[in-house]
């Protein structure tokens, strides 16, 4: 039982992980023929939430026929709780001793045990969540601007072979390069 | 909306492995930028692996219907490169900064990260400010 028990609250390994959110793309085809995709959500949201007054036309659409996409986030946020309240890992991540000595030279402590995100940059404070906001206005904008993100060009767009998929994943990267080299270390935690 | 309910359940498994699989954590996301684990490059190959030849599958099987009856396709990607790169580069700006990228600010948020919901309302922002200027940018 022990065992079994420790399992549910076990980390997965990228093995297990990566095969399964690739039979997402298959997935989503059988149930109802849908591209597997997470950020036209964003543009979902926006259209239930635009005033007449403001009157974007690319948020003017019947955003009813994407029930379907919106039920899907829903579920992803529900399955966060199951994985990472209910069933949380009890042990800190198992990061490689490269990043912990990379993190704390940078002057972050280590994660702790359920610890996704550093408090150095999301305890609340003005600070921090103008960094979070402005961070998650370039993930909006570029993700729209691209037409997708992770999901819907690397996984999906990737696995279908299409050459735009391939330019902006290269971008994508060529961005969290820059970011994660420069901007992290130099310019908000220099 | 009880045929809503396969896409619920697709949603929280969902959830589960990218909460599971540790892609919705900062660290992670800078280890993988600075190449000193396998982890992350692990998740995304073999999930473009899988998707690629499920798909080959699906082909090679011939027309398949959807739960609902469709005939299954892929629908093709509009051709061009430049918002591709330009809004990639911006988006990845944005993932490298706080290691979150669309999926994992739901499954984040599901956590009861008040963080992941600043970083959603800016997201939410941020797609809006795109489909106010899309006729004056570059595609």
């Amino acid at each position: 039982m022990t065992e079994l028990t420790d399992w549910l609250y076990a980390p997965w390994p990228w093995y297990a992980a990566g095969p399964l959110i690739g039979l997402m793309v298959p997935l989503m085809l059988f149930i109802g023929n849908r591209s597997f995709g997470i950020s036209n959500n964003l543009r979902h949201l926006c259209a239930i939430t635009q005033p007449q007054k403001v009157d974007v036309d690319f948020f003017k659409y019947n955003w009813k026929e994407h029930t379907w996409s919106l039920m899907f986030v829903i579920g992803t946020a529900l399955g966060g709780f199951i994985a990472g309240v209910v069933f949380a890992n009890p042990e800190p991540i198992a990061l490689s001793d490269g990043a912990k000595e990379m993190f704390l030279s940078w002057g972050f402590l280590l994660p702790g045990a359920m610890e996704f995100v550093p408090d150095e940059l999301f305890h609340a404070s003005v600070r921090n969540y103008t960094f979070l906001f402005a961070s998650g206005v370039m993930v909006g904008f570029g993700t729209r601007y691209a037409g997708g993100c992770t999901s819907g060009h690397a996984i999906t767009g990737l696995a279908s072979m299409q050459l735009p998929s391939l330019y902006a994943v290269l971008g994508i990267f060529g961005g969290g390069l820059l970011a994660s080299w420069f901007l992290v270390p130099y310019v908000l935690f220099g | 909306m009880i045929r809503y309910l396969p896409y619920l359940l697709a949603g929280v498994v969902f959830g589960i492995i990218l909460i599971k699989a540790e892609a919705a954590s900062w660290y992670r996301i800078q280890e993988m930028f600075h190449f000193q684990s396998f982890h992350m490059f692990g998740i995304l190959f073999s999930a473009i692996a899988t998707g690629f030849l499920s798909i080959q599958l699906l082909k090679h099987l011939g027309s398949r219907k959807s739960l609902d009856g469709q005939t299954i396709e892929i629908p093709a990607k509009p051709p061009g490169h430049k918002s591709y790169i330009i809004g990639g580069l911006i988006f990845g700006l944005g993932w490298g900064i706080i290691g979150l990228c669309p999926g994992p600010i739901f499954a984040l948020a599901g956590t009861g990260s008040f963080g992941a919901l600043v970083v959603l309302a800016g997201a939410l922002h941020g797609t809006w400010l795109y489909g106010a200027l899309k006729q004056h940018l570059p595609h």
